[in-house]
């Protein structure tokens, strides 16, 4: 494939993102936890997890939102808290959730975008502003016809989500995170806005697509890697996820509802109920394993290389 | 089949300074006991103001018309609110969408229950006991009782959601978007006890709200197709996944991608579009906007609901004009 051969551009090295939180008792949120991964350049990569793995901490944390308590994020080689942020979010860009609440709700859509591009080009003419936004709505299946004298409040969940695809590429980025972008999103459009980022890869962009539903990550990615609790526990070609090696991600494919058929009557990965435990050694999943050893209880599993996929249990252990 | 609840022609419409919101316009629907109805459509399809308005209509709702019979016996529009309030809970009741926010903080859900028993004129201690045993029911400990609602889990949170509005047995529970802000493995748990609560008899007919056509096909017997105010195709789970009558019903379960498909393989099409303004709807059969198979007529006539092999559906393509 041709993502072998090409460069890394956004490298997490053993990243890891604490929270403190009490004001008595303070305890530690561990949010991301030693992440390593690499992004290559023109791919994309599907970052799977439920809420509360650390999949939103790591866009903020790529995006310079948050700072790493441990480890580094590094662009092109360059720690990305050495780099200009202007420069910076020049070449990486983020999508978010909920459309509603990335667009100042009192400015109609049109001027938000031309304040975008005056702050990054502040001497663009204004023909050639429209010119630019003309051709970025385009991308993303929107006439300026449609945007011109509207507000945020006057677009669907599905269209303001395309419209915020189409500020992130105002600036011409080389990376777009997309945290969630489809949650919002009716079922029914999900796979249209999905299809803009791979429209998007065919002129060269790369994506970081966050999301928790197994079937649209598998369908938008390249790549994937699974999170729980801040740890990343699979990570692949994105065909793992049709046959995963990690109890989780099987937990995961087998909770999924699938329109050509109906759940087995029995759960093949019994759900064991969650239980809130002061402190976690070994392997973060686990308390809810049905494969667990004592091993596992004890000790964190590596992530373990087996080729293609790499997985972090010690099930495969061996291998 | 006897059936549990009958809804004739029901409209429920918004009073707004720009006229009448038509959210709930003509809608016929048929619950049968110990039957499962999933109720799908997209956002702004009506289908949230049905499922509040059949247990609780408030202002600025409506209600304009139609007979909604409950248990053969029970006119509910004929009811006052006070009569309507009776019924909550022991014979109707609902997950209301955002449940996760139902549940005020800085309650703990003992004080939840003991205002639900002075409220329903019963024991306090009888019905704490009912609660430890329906808490046994969705598989929570006794704990929570003296817990506050902000420090549960978001899957824990609507399973407490669930055992209270179970907790008096209703014979119909509506259950309104209970998943969409659960994780996949916690939404299986979730609808799993639903039909649980079914099969157990706590309660007897659920109607399941969504979006999400890929959740009604796992635990519903009967799906109805919700468009724009209208129910345009009713009709068994499996005959209506398998060989859908109307062309929205069918785009939406062709919009859910299968597992298998990558973008490398097939690309594959959203529903596209949007749904139409509920202010002021399409002439005709309000789906031809966006359909495929649009003729003449479905921009000037409103289709009728007919009866096609075991389904109703009203569409042009099935009835002759």
């Amino acid at each position: 494939m041709i993502y072998e051969l090409s460069e890394d551009v956004l490298n997490l090295k053993n990243v890891s993102k604490y929270f403190y939180v009490g004001l008595i008792k303070r305890s530690t949120i561990k949010a991301v936890d030693g992440v390593s991964l690499n992004v290559k350049k023109g791919e994309i990569l599907g970052l799977l997890g439920e809420s509360g793995s650390g999949k939103s901490t790591i866009a903020k944390l790529i995006l310079k939102i948050l700072k790493p308590t441990r480890g580094a994020i590094y662009y092109r080689e360059r720690n990305i808290w050495e780099i200009d942020s202007k420069e910076y979010y020049t070449r990486v860009q983020g999508v978010f959730q909920d459309p509603y609440a990335s667009f100042n709700p009192r400015r109609k859509v049109l001027d938000i975008l031309i304040d975008v591009l005056l702050n990054y080009y502040p001497k663009i003419e204004r023909s050639k502003a429209y010119e630019v936004i003309n051709n970025v709505l385009e991308k993303v299946g929107i006439s300026i016809k449609d945007v011109v004298n509207k507000y945020p409040h006057e677009f669907s969940g599905g269209q303001l989500q395309r419209i915020s695809i189409a500020r992130a590429l105002l600036v011409k980025p080389e990376i777009i995170i997309a945290d969630e972008p489809v949650s919002m999103v009716d079922a029914s459009t999900r796979i249209d806005i999905l299809n803009i980022f791979i429209e998007l890869k065919k002129e060269g962009l790369t994506s970081v697509i966050i999301g928790h539903d197994l079937s649209l990550i598998h369908y938008v990615s390249d790549r994937v890697a699974v999170m729980y609790k801040g740890q990343i526990v699979e990570e692949g070609p994105a065909d793992i996820l049709l046959d995963p090696l990690h109890p989780y991600t099987k937990m995961l494919l087998e909770s999924i509802p699938r329109i050509d058929k109906k759940w087995s009557t029995e759960p093949q990965y019994k759900i064991l109920p969650l239980e809130i435990r002061e402190k976690t050694y070994g392997c973060v999943f686990a308390d809810r394993c049905p494969f667990k050893s004592k091993k596992c209880v004890k000790e964190e599993p590596p992530l373990i290389d087996l080729g293609k996929p790499r997985v972090k249990c010690w099930l495969y252990q061996e291998a | 089949m006897s059936i549990l609840l009958n809804v004739e022609n029901y409209k429920v419409y918004y009073r707004t300074l720009s006229g009448y919101i038509r959210a709930v316009d003509g809608v016929y629907l048929s619950v049968d006991k110990g039957k499962i109805i999933g109720v799908v459509g997209e956002s702004g399809s009506g289908k949230s103001t049905l499922a509040l308005s059949l247990v609780l209509p408030k202002p600025p709702m409506v209600i304009k018309g139609g007979r909604v019979i409950f248990d053969n016996s029970i006119d509910m529009l004929n009811l006052n609110t006070n009569e309507r309030r009776k019924l909550l809970f022991t014979r109707i009741s609902i997950i209301p969408q955002y449940s996760l926010d139902a549940l005020p903080v800085i309650k703990k859900i003992r004080k939840l229950i003991t205002d639900l028993a002075r409220d329903k004129n019963i024991d306090v201690e009888e019905l704490l006991n009912l609660f430890k045993e329906r808490l046994k029911t969705v598989n929570l400990p006794d704990r929570v009782l003296d817990m506050y609602p902000i420090e549960l889990s978001g899957g824990m949170r609507q399973r407490v959601v669930i055992a209270i509005s179970t907790l008096l047995k209703p014979d119909l529970l509506i259950a309104d978007e209970p998943t969409s802000a659960l994780d996949v493995v916690t939404q299986r748990q979730v609808l799993e006890l639903l039909t649980d609560l079914r099969d157990q008899g706590i309660i007897r007919s659920l109607i399941f709200i969504t979006h999400d056509i890929a959740a009604v096909r796992q635990i519903a017997d009967k799906i109805a197709t919700m468009y724009a105010g209208k129910i345009v195709e009713i009709g068994d789970l499996e005959s209506t996944i398998t060989s859908p009558l109307h062309p929205y019903t069918s785009l939406l379960i062709k919009s859910v991608p299968s597992l298998e498909v990558s973008y490398r393989t097939k690309t594959l099409r959203g529903l596209g579009g949007i749904p139409p303004s509920l202010l002021n709807p399409p002439e005709g059969c309000r789906f031809h906007p966006r359909c495929p198979y649009v003729k003449p007529t479905c921009t000037r006539e409103e289709p009728p609901l007919v009866k096609v092999g075991s389904s109703y559906v009203a569409c042009w393509l099935y009835s002759k004009r």
